[in-house]
């Protein structure tokens, strides 16, 4: 079942006009922003299929760059957002393609600053749901709706079992996971769905491991 | 958790609840939440459509293009000034579902439901009956509960979004989720809650969505209107003990196969039907006339 909870039928509270085009592009943006972990002081936004041609309309662009804000759906800045940026010093730059993708609602965006970037893809599916499908390069599922723990690791034998033993260690229940990898015998990312949120120090103990590159939780936006 | 109306109404009905507690109930089952935080959620979202009606039945309001605004308060003036042909009641749904619906066409804030698109038919409906009614603020929440039960079945067996299935899955999503909850706070059955639903769906049934410019205004905000008014009317058939011969899931996977076959001029695309208008092409022009500007 695509839709889980009450709550994805009689909500969000959101901004008009749009639940795909703008609280479904706010929501992209933000998990980009959560994912990047940081404030960026570059926001590159690309736009496909639907969002490319009428994010004009439906404050698509306002709504991707409120997100990359840290802003809520529901929050009044999201109209004034591209301003807010400038002010903050980010620079934000939109292009739109022509290139169809596999989702009519689409964008793709890359955050950076000095100590580096992240690249992300998201769809908006309607409602105001969305799904990351895209990191750095690698291809996923990541709804946003469950604490994530994103782990980026060398791809060799045993790193799934070496992390769901820290899980099980903090009795930590996973609800959905899976690995992804560009290509084999160099790095893999694993992305596991949480039925409850962790504690620093278990993200830590996760980090200590050997063939550990990085490690990153997302947590969902009230 | 239930995954269609027909195992919907039997949870509710073999243990003697609403629809809306077997909703809270399964809520909590579901995502690990006590009553109150879920309870709370709701009034939350309840406070916020409130104040979106307020908003579009008092105010000016007007959207960035200039195409929507102050539909909402023409009917109401209309009504106190003469007798509508309709009814009051009616007329209130109506006119509080436009007002919710423009003010989300001018980037307001409001709750989707189930889209925004789709925005004003449930509270529309629900402040309308709250009028005539006088519920209590718990039964207030109990009236979205429900239909948010219904949404969920629909999206969970369907679509609820005009790209995904056309404005049937949208408005129409919305209209049945209306139809359903005006039933139980009318003091209805589950099942005549049911029915309404499959009522209220069939009238919706083959509706494109062609959104002129592709922007969620023409004809959305009249659709939300109708959607309303449909949505009403539904709950009284449903209430006089009128049965739909074709079961609520069936007319659901009738809408699901509808939205499947329907080509994607007629999916949110402005591509084709009252966006293809020569009047809907000249709004376009005018709106995006020049080149999209690179920010």
């Amino acid at each position: 079942m695509k839709y889980k909870s009450v709550f994805d039928i009689i909500g969000p509270v959101m901004v008009g006009p749009s639940s795909s085009h703008t609280a479904g592009a706010a929501r992209i943006g933000r998990v980009a922003r959560s994912i990047f972990g940081r404030q960026p002081e570059k926001a590159e936004i690309t736009f496909y299929g639907s969002f490319a041609k009428t994010y004009k309309g439906h404050g698509t662009d306002v709504a991707t760059v409120a997100g990359i804000l840290d802003f809520d759906t529901s929050d009044l800045r999201l109209k004034d957002s591209i301003t807010i940026a400038k002010d903050l010093g980010i620079d934000v730059s939109l292009t739109t393609a022509e290139e169809l993708t596999e989702h009519p609602n689409t964008s793709r965006i890359r955050l950076s600053d000095e100590k580096g970037s992240t690249e992300v893809v998201g769809i908006s599916i309607g409602g105001g749901k969305m799904e990351i499908t895209e990191v750095d390069g690698y291809s996923l599922k990541v709804t946003g709706s469950a604490p994530t723990l994103m782990v980026l690791h060398d791809d060799r034998f045993g790193m799934i079992a070496g992390v769901s033993n820290v899980l099980t260690k903090y009795q930590i229940n996973i609800g959905h996971m899976e690995v992804s990898r560009k290509e084999r015998g160099k790095h893999a990312l694993m992305v596991i769905e949480l039925d409850s949120t962790i504690e620093d120090k278990v993200l830590h103990e996760i980090e200590q491991m050997p063939h550990i590159v990085s490690v990153s939780l997302l947590v969902p936006n009230p | 958790m239930f995954r269609n109306v027909a195992e919907l109404v039997e949870l509710a009905e073999s243990q003697g609840k609403k629809i809306s507690q077997v909703m809270i109930e399964a809520e909590m089952n579901a995502t690990n939440r006590s009553r109150e935080e879920i309870m709370n959620e709701m009034y939350r979202n309840l406070d916020v459509m409130e104040k979106a009606v307020e908003r579009g039945l008092t105010e000016d309001i007007r959207s960035h293009s200039g195409l929507t605004g102050g539909d909402a308060k023409k009917l109401q003036t209309y009504m106190k000034e003469r007798e509508p042909l309709s009814g009051m009641t009616l007329l209130n749904a109506v006119s509080m579902s436009v007002a919710v619906n423009e003010v989300n066409a001018a980037m307001g804030t409001i709750v989707a439901t189930p889209t925004a698109g789709a925005c004003g038919i449930v509270p529309g409906t629900l402040f309308a009956m709250s009028k005539k009614l006088n519920p209590t603020r718990e039964e207030m929440v109990n009236f979205l509960f429900t239909a948010g039960a219904m949404g969920f079945c629909i999206a969970n067996n369907a679509f609820i979004s005009g790209a995904a299935g056309g404005c049937q899955a949208e408005v129409g999503s919305a209209t049945a989720m209306a139809a359903a909850a005006i039933v139980e706070m009318a003091g209805g059955t589950p099942e005549e809650s049911a029915q309404a639903v499959a009522i209220a769906l069939k009238n919706m049934l083959g509706l494109v969505c062609d959104p002129i410019a592709g922007l969620v205004e023409v004809p959305c905000v009249k659709r939300n209107a109708m959607g309303a008014a449909i949505a009403t009317t539904a709950a009284d058939m449903a209430l006089a003990g009128i049965k739909s011969i074709v079961p609520t899931d069936e007319v659901i996977l009738a809408m699901y196969r509808i939205g499947c076959d329907m080509p994607t001029t007629l999916k949110e695309t402005a591509m084709g039907g009252l966006a293809a208008t020569p009047t809907g092409r000249a709004i376009e022009a005018k709106i995006f006339g020049v080149p999209m500007e690179k920010k």
